[in-house]
Formats: C-alpha cells, structure tokens, sequence
C-alpha cells in the first residue's frame, strides 16, 4: 500500500459527500466520483476512498481495484513541481529512458513517488506531440526539449 | 424460446438462444476444460470473467478463437472443440500461466486437488519454452486466522471474487492493480484479517489452485496426542460425517459417522465425543430463548425484539457484527455448538475425569474455517486457555488420516464415547440448510404447546432455494419462519429486518451456500452442486434412523440440566453457553 496516513478534516468528508450525492450516490458512478475527488484533492489517499466507499456503498476493496487500476488515479499527492518525462515511442528512441535514470537518480525517487519535502514529484507520459523536440521533459506546464542526461542536474537546479 | 441449430464437433444440436458454446457442449457430453468458468446450478452461481482462455474453440468462419464460456450459440454456427489450431492455443495459454507459476508443487497444500496440476497434467505439459527469461511476480503471504492467501500462485480466475462479492456480499476481495501485478487482494492490500472478511472461506473453497488454502492446525493437534500429561478429546461437527468419505473415494453422501469414530480413536484421542450433542444444547438453551421472546412480544412487551436469529455459524455473526452492527441484540445469545462443547468440557467434563483444564486440549472437526477464528475469541477462553483449543477442517483431518496410513474405507464402525457423544437427530441436521430452525421447532413445539409433536419432518423447511418462508402452526399460533443461506441472502433478509418490514419470529442463517454440509473447510466440490445435494440427504437419513430425533429427548441433555446446569437460560447456562457480540464495523476516523 502505497499511500500516506492522512487525517481527514470535517470540510474535507463534507466535500466528498457534497461530491458523491451530486452523482446521486449513485455506485455507477464510481469512476465519476474519484476523478472529481482527484480534481479537488489532487489525490485519493486511503481515507477519502474510505468515505467514498461508505458514500455510495461499494466495498473498499472495490474502490481501491478500480483507483490501482486506472493509471490517472493517484494515491500519493503530486510535487509541487510534477516531472514528467515522456516516454513515447519517439522520445524513447532518442533515449528518454536515460533521462528518466537521471531524474530518478538526483531525486531519489521511483515512478509515481514524491519527495519528502513535497518538492518534485516524477512521473511517465505518453506523448505530448512535440514529436520533434524528443525525448521531452515536463515540468509543471513548462517543457523541455531534446534532452540529455547530463541536461538534468541544471533543470533541477531552476527549481531550488 | 427461440432455438438455433449448430454442431460442436460434427454433432447437430438445437438449444435456446442465448446458451452459451460451453453448456451446449456439455449437452452433447463435451466437456470443455477451463480454469476459471465454474458454475452452481442448484444454488445459482455462476462465474465468467473469460479470464483464462483455457476454453478457446474454433467457430468456422470466425478470425478468432472464442471462448466458449462466454460466447452465446448462434443459427449455423460450426465449433470445433478439439482442433489442432484449438489445442496449440490451449497450449500456449497454459504455458504462459505456468511461466509465472511456482513450481512447488511436491509442498504445495493443493497438490493432488490443485485445478491448475490437473490441466497441466491434462494438456501434457512437459516444458515451459522461454521459462528461464520469464520473470515470475511474487507477493506477501498473508495468514489470518483462518485463511492463507498466497497469491504467487493466483492465476487471476477471479471465483473467489464473485463469492466474496456477488454470493456473500461481503466485499473484502477484489482484483486491484493491472497487468503484471494485478492480483485478488483486500483494500489497499492489507491482510485479511484486517479486512470486512468473514472466514466464510468460500474463496478457498472455490480457489483453483494453492493460492488461497486454510491455515493446517493438525501440526498443533498431534503434538497436544504425542505430549502423556495432556487427556486429548475430540468434537466433530454433523457435516463432517457426510463428507469425509468423498476424500477416500466414497460417493458423495456416503455417511462414514462409524469409520471416522474409529479413525479418530486410532489417531490416539482419548476420548472421541460428538459436536451434535453441543447442537441439542443450543437447541435447549436458543429454543429456551425464543420462547421467551415470543411469549414476551405477544404480552406487549416491547424490549423483547423479534426476529431472533440463530448464532451457530461463526462467518454469519463475524458477518452481522461487521456489517449490522446496530442489530446486535436480535440474534440469539447462544454460543455455537462448537463453543458450547468445549465449555461443558473444560468445566462438568474435566471435573467428572478429573483432569485440569489446562491439561485437556479440546479439538474440533468442523466443516468449517471460520470455526478456527471462533475459537480463538478471547471471551471463549479462561485465563488465556482456551475452551476449545484447535480447529480442524474435514479436508485437514482426511489429510492427517491418510498420515497416519488409516485405511478409513476399511475400518470397523465406532460408537461416540458417553457422555459428551450422544445425540439425537435433530442435532445430526445442524449441518444443512434450514436443519438449526427445523431442530428448534420440533423442540419449541412441544415445550410451547405441551403437545407431542406428531409430524417431526418439516420438510417445508429444506431445500436450496436462497432465501425461504414457512409459516408453522404452533397450535393455533402461525409461527413465522425464515432461512437463508449465503450471506447475500441473510443479507436481503436482514435489511428487511432493519426497516422494520420483517414479518418472521425467527430466522435461521448459515453463511455457506448450502448450509454447512457446503462449509470453506469440507471436501472441494470443484462446482458440482449434486454433491451439496448428496451430503445433505446423508444427514436427513442419519436423522430419520436415529431413535430420538428432538433435543429435549436426550437423556445426557436432561441429565447435564439436572447434574450440573439447572435448567435452560438458568445463570449457570448464561455464565457457560451464551456469549455477546461486538460492533466491528470499521470506523472512519475524522479530525473535527
């Protein structure tokens, strides 16, 4: 389980509630519910699942297949910077996997982590359609293009 | 109903729209192999997720090969069941599996009843190609008290997740994450034991392969028969003595009660006693109770709520104290059979051989995995010793008497020893659906009514069917009786309850398809329900050739009242037979 211990505030259950009965608690709507929590939240830590689970009765257990399952649900929060390297067939080709080892190496971090201090968060993506700037690297809205490894100590070092 | 004509390997069939390719078949005698299709009929069960590609057939005319479970017949349709294009597939499908498969089989708990050794061994394989490069997922074991889920060896066949979901309604499985490392798991992959799960062990009794199996207690049961200071008395429960047979190549519904006494009594138990005469103490003790409610209710009096709801099976109050936890003081505050056994032995017993508690180790036979829990509550144990001491299912008995290289099929019949092993048939029934309320009413009848009862059969009682109603006349009074079995089914029945809408006195539930006769812990019925059938009609043929079939009728039930406990729901009884429940819903924590 890969998700960090949070304690929900009264505003916070309100809000699921208030999220769930727009979608009029419906279970159907299950995948609705989590990307509008995800939306709010930025994230879908144990607890929210739990509330969303007692919200529109679907057993946990379920709530959490269904979050495991789909790629864009998230159970850690994004960095405040989110690196996102692509790893299409065009950027992989021109060896984004090597940039993806750097920025895994100077954060510390694997896949779908975030640093301690909330910092920088790393993730993978498929294709941004800059085809011809690859291997490209996002960084919150801002990209990077035709990176090298060795590129990536000095774009880190923007964000410090 | 439209019908559509086709032929499975060269044999014409008609058949309604709407069948699928594989039941078609099995109409021409066609057996086609799967992994993960399984289905129930009587209970009606039934498991597609067309996950494990093992049924593919030919269907001329078609690009791909079809799964057969879940593609429906239609007008002209040519199968082949067994092509050479068909087996190459099943081939290689089989060897992907395989490839991310332990090999331990010689270990492995389900060898020798493991679906996945047999189709191996079925489709001939010999050789795994590109297994040395194959990179084989490996997760945590996870051991509860009752369940072991060893999911390296989960082929993604997802029964255990329709009988956790859509059979029990339980909802502690469900497939999570994709791909390589998807797999069957609780929230957030935490163990089971901190899961909503029951220890109903459907899942186990349905899982193809090593992946989920119960936790083997007969380790602890021979080293409490090899220590001299300990006197070992064994409790085996109804259901057990119609199934135990099936593992030594009975038919289904052969009832062994004589040859598992003897067994049991060469495996070197001391004593060897009977969990049916613990079923005729409920009887006294919840009938006792329903009475007094009933009588209660009818004077206006409003504390004495109704329905009373029976408390014998250990996965239905893990159940109800989970789910309807608002509820907990409808059931019955009877211990279960197994409970109520190992406090009167570890009390009137121990006293009457004159052994120490501590050293008499109670051991039970049950049909049953969430048994192994129950047994382990802390309120059934005194100063940490508990009332009864291990568990064991009827596949881990089976398992230790062929250790032991007992020849079951050849063994003489044993009688129970006194006094603890004397029954009647109303205790024998205990083990099938509808056979706990069916018991009560023989004995409520004549205690309410002062009445012989002339027809003890109540034969409108039994059956199958998920959720049942009979109305029986307490002389004069239409006593409202309602049954269901799988949890699902109490379910339904408990949310009427909860709105008020109930109209039943009392209601019998049993968590397992079937009762306990279909128990997690008894012989695996690889999704045959004929033999649920079978096992059931064993014990109503116990019953019927017992001399006495009501539980008042007992004389070492009259006598224990008189010796030792008073009179049924006297303080004594309380003290020793009934129990309370807790709320165990868990509980979102919210910082305000």
């Amino acid at each position: 389980m890969s998700s960090i211990k949070i304690e929900l505030r009264q505003e916070d259950v309100n809000k699921i509630k208030e999220i769930c009965s727009s979608f009029r608690n419906d279970p159907q709507e299950l995948i609705n519910v989590l990307h509008k929590c995800q939306e709010h939240f930025g994230y879908l830590p144990a607890e929210i699942q739990e509330v969303i689970s007692d919200e529109l009765e679907v057993p946990l257990a379920k709530v959490y297949g269904v979050v495991t399952f789909y790629s864009f649900f998230t159970m850690t929060p994004k960095g405040k910077h989110p690196v996102s390297i692509c790893m299409g067939t065009a950027c992989y080709v021109r060896g984004a996997e090597k940039v993806m080892d750097e920025f895994k190496k100077e954060l510390g971090l694997q896949v779908g982590q975030t640093t301690k201090d909330g910092k920088f968060s790393l993730s993978s993506l498929r294709c941004v359609g800059a085809c011809g700037l690859a291997p490209v690297v996002m960084i919150g809205d801002k990209t990077y293009g035709r990176v090298a490894p060795d590129d990536v100590r000095n774009i880190l070092k923007e964000y410090e | 109903m439209e019908k559509v004509k086709l032929t499975i390997d060269n044999k014409p069939i008609e058949i309604p729209k709407g069948t699928t390719i594989n039941k078609a078949a099995r109409q021409l005698g066609i057996e086609i192999p799967t992994l993960c299709y399984m289905q129930l009929h009587d209970l009606n069960i039934e498991n597609k997720p067309a996950g494990c590609r093992i049924c593919v057939v030919e269907v001329q005319d078609r690009r791909n090969l079809a799964p057969s479970c879940a593609t429906n017949c239609e007008e002209g349709m040519v199968i082949k069941t067994h092509s050479t294009r068909v087996l190459n597939a099943r081939r290689t499908v089989m060897e992907f599996i395989l490839s991310d498969h332990p090999k331990d089989c010689l270990i492995c708990p389900k060898s020798g009843n493991c679906e996945l050794q047999t189709m191996a061994h079925q489709l001939g394989i010999r050789e795994i190609p590109g297994e040395e490069i194959a990179s084989t997922s490996t997760y945590r074991k996870d051991t509860s008290p009752s369940i072991i889920r060893d999911l390296d060896k989960c082929i993604l066949c997802r029964r255990c997740e329709m009988m956790c979901n859509t059979v029990q309604t339980v909802g502690a499985l469900s497939a999570i994450n994709r791909g390589f490392m998807a797999t069957v798991a609780p929230a957030f992959e935490q163990n089971l034991e901190h899961s909503t799960c029951t220890y109903c062990g459907q899942c186990v009794a349905v899982c193809p392969t090593g992946a989920l199996t119960e936790v083997d207690h007969t380790p602890d049961v021979l080293r409490a028969l090899a220590d001299p200071a300990k006197t070992v008395i064994v409790q085996t429960a109804p259901a057990v003595r119609a199934a135990l047979g099936e593992l030594f190549g009975m038919e289904p519904g052969t009832l062994v009660t004589g040859k598992m006494v003897t067994a049991l009594r060469e495996l070197g138990f001391d004593y060897v006693f009977d969990t049916d005469f613990a079923a005729d103490l409920t009887i006294m003790e919840e009938g006792t109770e329903l009475l007094d409610r009933l009588k209660r209710h009818l004077n206006g009096d409003r504390s004495a709520r109704l329905p009373i709801l029976t408390s014998c099976c250990p996965g239905w109050v893990n159940f109800f104290e989970e789910y309807y936890p608002d509820l907990k003081d409808i059931p019955s505050t009877a211990k279960s059979p197994q409970q109520m056994f190992g406090a009167i032995a570890k009390t009137y017993f121990a006293d009457k051989i004159n052994v120490s508690r501590k050293d008499l180790v109670v051991v039970s036979i049950m049909p049953c995995l969430a048994k192994k829990y129950e047994c382990q509550r802390e309120e059934f144990s005194s100063d940490g010793n508990r009332d009864v001491d291990f568990s064991i299912s009827t596949r881990e008995l089976a398992a230790f008497i062929k250790q032991a290289n007992i020849d079951l099929n050849n063994l003489k019949n044993g009688e129970f020893d006194a006094p603890l092993g004397e029954s009647t048939g109303a205790g024998v029934i205990f083990g099938a659906t509808g056979g706990v309320i069916e018991a009560a009413c023989r004995t409520a009848y004549e205690i309410f009514t002062g009445k012989k009862l002339e027809r003890i059969d109540f034969t409108e009682l039994r059956g199958l069917e998920g959720v049942r109603a009979a109305t029986i006349d307490f002389d004069g009074l239409p006593l409202n009786i309602g049954i269901a079995h799988g949890l699902g089914n109490a379910r339904n029945l408990l949310d009427e309850v909860r709105s008020g809408r109930s109209q039943f006195h009392a209601i019998e539930v049993m968590a397992c398809p079937g009762g306990c006769i279909g128990g997690g812990g008894q012989p695996l019925h690889h999704g045959n329900s004929e033999i649920i059938k079978a096992r059931a009609a064993a014990l109503y043929n116990e019953d019927r050739g017992k001399p006495l079939r009501k539980s008042h009728q007992n004389p070492f039930i009259i006598k224990l009242y008189e010796e030792f406990l008073g009179k049924p729901n006297s303080e004594k009884a309380h003290h020793l037979l009934h129990t309370k429940y807790f709320d165990k819903k868990k509980k979102i924590i919210v910082k305000q």
